[in-house]
């Protein structure tokens, strides 16, 4: 049981520059999980201090948000893709009214 | 470093131009190598912030990115950076993009004057996430 990891390039710098690993695991969690243990420099942009995942990194199997499909305790098939996705916002002003 | 055409250059000007009032943002493609990143197109993403907040907010939602990424990826190339506009403000990362930045990519700012583009600039995030720092630009 293998999925594809793909990594984006904000990340590829805890990677050794890898763009994609191949992973076995049979959940998102066990993905993720063997991708930190394997780097573990990449933990703390992962992961909150209480072990939660950090709020502006989603994971997506194919092109579905694990949000809707029950989070890290997605299951994954051999053969998917998953892939970590940073959130991104801005804005001029400093102040939010 | 990043690396940049004037043809690039003029398209994030006009979609800064075409979004004023309201904040554009895209997602630049591109190849990386070492601390230089080229652009050679970019992605225009829809603004999805509630309309009321646009003038000085953006948002890309995840499945957007998702696309984007997997979009470069399939061309070959890279998502190297982002850029946004700054309408009727100046062309320099506020507090709010330094919070919502990741190192390693490249932030294009382009301030838009009373719906004129005005300065064009990059920025880069300390690996610590601490400041932003104006990165230099090289024309190709
Ligand atoms: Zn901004």
């Amino acid at each position: 049981m293998a999925v594809t990891l793909l990594v984006p390039t904000a990340l590829r710098t805890f990677t050794d520059g890898k763009k994609e690993l191949e992973i076995a695991a049979t959940t998102v969690g066990e993905a993720v999980t063997a991708l930190a243990d394997t780097y573990p420099d990449i933990k703390k942009h992962l992961y909150e201090d209480s072990g939660e995942l950090r709020s502006f990194i989603n994971i997506f199997v194919g092109e579905t948000n694990i949000k809707s499909t029950g989070g890290l305790g997605t299951a994954v098939r051999d053969g998917d893709t998953v892939m970590l996705v940073p959130a991104i916002a801005g804005g001029a002003l400093t102040v939010n009214n | 470093m990043l690396i940049l055409t004037r043809k690039i250059d003029a398209q994030i000007r006009t979609a800064g131009e075409d979004g004023y009032p309201n904040e554009c943002c895209g997602a630049l493609f591109g190849e990386a190598d070492g601390d230089t990143r080229t652009v050679s197109e970019i992605f225009p993403i829809a603004n999805a912030r509630e309309s009321d907040e646009q003038y000085h907010r953006f948002v890309i939602t995840p499945e957007d990115f998702m696309r984007a990424e997997l979009e470069a990826r399939r061309q070959g190339l890279d998502v190297v950076g982002i850029y946004h506009s700054h309408p009727d403000h100046p062309a320099e990362p506020s507090e709010y993009d330094r919070e919502h930045a990741l190192p390693f990519y490249s932030y294009i700012i382009v301030s838009v004057e009373k719906g004129t583009s005005e300065n064009l600039t990059s920025w880069e995030l300390s690996a610590d996430r601490e400041k932003f720092t104006r990165e230099v630009i090289s024309w190709l």
